[in-house]
């Protein structure tokens, strides 16, 4: 399965959180190439099932990557212009300069645009300007952009994929829709090994606004172990060593409280049977992903955590490494494939009375 | 059509090489004579049909429009193989974060990647990086790499591509409108016949302080000048109570006065009526704002009559710009009826 040309796909589509409607198609054509079912939920979540080979209800695990972005959406009229507000946290310092698409009556291209610097004070003009002093600009006069957009009209950034050296890529959405092509990946790689447990592949919908894809999921699947595939900080010179994960040297295996120790364990150990590189992150509070929503589903779910490593994020010029990608979806396949009712029992095993603390 | 290569066309002052062969290409038949001098100016000449307008000397004419755009410039490689820079021309980083950029005339794509905002403190939020402080992204992992790829001095620009993006004012966008589409307005300009010698130099380093067009003003030594170029065009909601710079959609702008020159009131009284006698549509620019070549042309030697005529282009200085084609063509238009009636009121002059 070709990751670069899936990702180049995703990343260029547009799908702002709630509005996913074209990730959806892209999805269900990908995943459904490799699944046995794939249905969509109420809330627009693609859920794709490859059975295992346990006969009747088994267990099942459940991977969670979000296939939403951050975007924007429009609040006013302005002469010929659009005010805007943010859908997901956007830094309005990277929007100066940037081309969108105003998914209006049809979509429009265009571009944000500010006041040239010089009407600006001098004081101004150091500081970036705050998304209120925003434009976008379609190159309409105003009669023809009534006609074409309204208030609350979606707008996604444009952005083209680029290829860098060595197999880095860089482009708009790599968050998560980088994790969306692990997982199709792994999907493509199970179909080369037995496995007992049954895969839930879901794409999850709006995790930027309150991983709200990730709650009626979850419920629906209720599975014995969930595994959130999101992205990670990649390191880059001027960020804190602590906060961020290597770039290019493979998926980052999170640890702390939104984990279940032995889900950590079990990937670890996967990894390091099967060689594939990988790092440790420490989470040592709410992960940011749909992890956080899945742990807490009905009774409690196992949870685990994949970060796959990604610079300059939520800007149009994300950077991702292939091969992390494919390293992410080989560890995820060959974890599954590890599964058995040993694990089952290991997640629910109790305390006995007396034993040494 | 050659907008479109103009404004893809990689060129930072100091390296137009790739847009004067384009340039070259499009005009050599069209012209008499061309040379490119030693800052690397295009100098062409297009011999006049028929005699000029009498009065002490013959009339010739320059027109100029430069290649260069603002871009950057390499100027090391760090031990993580991320590349650091230097500005060329008016750039600052508030229009260089998240854009991706081309290096070197091989086009090596490349990344300007800002910081996360989720790892940003509230005070580096409140702040523009310093350009110093911003790198270039090849997907380089060793300082050996990147040194390779792109080494110290290495062109870039921004990586935008054109497109039509229509309505009725025909708008399109890409890079380096400024001043690209004062370049296509000369190109077509050099397809029609004029009753004089017709001068026009596509200059180098306009962005760096009008310098191309010094040198070839010289070996011109015009009686009268035009500059052509893209100029500011700031329509958006403002507070202050003042008139856009200019408008979109209005037509060609005639400058009155800019920080570089003050057009001869002659020429403007002509660009007026040249442009009234054809129902071209025109608007003036607003007073004060920005630099051209005039600027530097009217004061070589004893002085040369000039002026300046803008096609009017949105978010100049920055990764993308806008313009509409249709004030394109009108200016093309009134700078072709503003030479045609020059001979006439030369003797004046």
């Amino acid at each position: 399965m070709e990751v670069v040309s899936f990702l180049r796909d995703l990343s260029e589509a547009a799908g702002v959180s709630g509005y996913e409607e074209f990730m959806r198609e892209l999805v269900i054509g990908q995943f459904g190439q490799f699944a046995d079912e794939v249905r969509t939920d109420k809330l627009g979540n693609v859920i794709a099932l490859k059975r295992g080979d346990t006969q009747g209800p088994g267990p099942c695990i459940m991977l969670a990557g979000h296939m939403d972005e951050i975007g924007l959406m429009v609040t006013q009229l302005k002469e010929a212009f659009l005010h805007f507000t943010t859908v997901g946290g956007i830094d309005p310092r990277v929007l100066l300069g940037q081309e969108v698409v105003v998914h209006g009556r049809r979509d429009l291209p265009g571009m944000i645009g500010a006041r040239p610097a010089h009407v600006l004070s001098q004081a101004e003009r150091e500081k970036p300007l705050p998304v209120d002093k925003l434009f976008i600009d379609v190159g309409l006069p105003r009669e023809e952009l009534e006609r074409l957009v309204r208030v609350g009209d979606v707008v996604t950034i444009y952005r083209r994929f680029i290829e860098l050296r060595n197999g880095w890529v860089a482009g708009k959405g790599f968050d998560d829709r980088a994790a969306v092509a692990a997982i199709a990946f792994c999907l493509s790689e199970l179909r080369r090994m037995r496995h007992q447990w049954s895969v839930y592949a879901v794409a999850t919908v709006q995790e930027e606004v309150g991983l709200r894809g990730a709650i009626t999921s979850t419920y629906q699947i209720m599975p014995q172990v969930g595994i959130a595939i999101d992205v990670g900080f990649g390191l880059t010179p001027g960020q804190p060593e602590g906060e961020s994960i290597k770039m290019d040297k493979g998926p980052a295996i999170g640890f702390g409280p939104n984990i279940h120790p032995k889900v950590h364990e079990a990937l670890v150990k996967a990894a390091e049977a099967l060689e594939i590189p990988h790092q440790i992150e420490p989470v040592s509070g709410p992960s940011g992903t749909d992890a956080w929503a899945m742990q807490v589903t009905r009774e409690g779910i196992p949870t685990g955590l994949i970060s796959i490593p990604l610079r300059y994020m939520h800007t149009s010029v994300e950077t991702v490494v292939i091969r992390d990608i494919e390293r992410t979806g080989r560890l995820l396949a060959g974890f599954i494939n590890r599964l058995d009712e040993t694990f089952e029992r290991a997640l629910c095993e109790q305390p006995r009375v007396g034993e040494a603390m | 059509m050659i907008l479109k290569e103009l404004s893809e066309a990689f060129g930072p002052s100091g390296h137009e090489r790739p847009v004067r062969q384009l340039i070259l290409e499009a005009v050599h038949e069209r012209v008499d004579r061309h040379e490119v001098d030693a800052l690397g100016n295009l100098i062409v000449l297009k011999a006049g049909s028929g005699r000029g307008a009498g009065g002490r000397q013959p009339l010739k004419v320059m027109l100029s429009a430069h290649m260069d755009e603002v871009g950057i410039m390499v100027t090391h490689a760090d031990k993580d193989g991320l590349l650091h820079f230097d500005v060329v021309g008016g750039l600052g980083s508030r229009t260089l974060l998240a854009q991706p950029v081309v290096l070197g005339d091989d086009r090596l794509p490349g990344v300007i990647g800002p910081k996360p905002i989720h790892l940003q403190e509230r005070s580096e939020r409140e702040k523009l990086p310093k350009v110093s402080d911003l790198a270039i992204d090849i997907g380089a992992t060793t300082q050996e790499e990147a040194e390779k790829a792109a080494p110290k001095g290495t062109y870039g620009t921004f990586a935008t591509s054109f497109a039509v993006l229509g309505g009725d004012l025909r708008t399109v966008k890409g890079k380096a409108f400024d001043d690209r589409a004062g370049c296509a307005v000369l190109v077509e300009l050099l397809g029609k016949e004029y009753p004089f010698d017709l001068w026009a130099a596509f200059t180098v380093q306009e962005e760096l302080g009008l310098r191309g067009a010094r040198v070839a003003a010289f070996r011109i030594e015009p009686n009268v000048a035009f500059a052509l170029e893209a100029t500011v065009c700031d329509q958006l909601p403002g507070d202050e109570d003042r008139s856009p710079i200019t408008e979109l959609g209005k037509g060609p702008a005639i400058t009155i006065r800019d920080r570089s020159v003050v057009c001869d009131p002659r020429l403007i009284k002509h660009l007026v009526r040249a442009a009234e006698a054809e129902g071209i549509p025109y608007q003036f620019k607003q007073p004060g704002v920005g630099g051209t070549d005039a600027g530097a042309i009217h004061l070589v030697k004893e002085g040369v009559p000039s002026a300046v005529v803008s096609v009017p282009s949105r978010y100049i200085h920055s990764s993308v710009s806008l313009l509409s084609l249709v004030d394109l063509e009108n200016t093309v238009r009134l700078m072709e009826s503003a030479l045609l009636r020059l001979p006439d009121m030369w003797s004046t002059l």
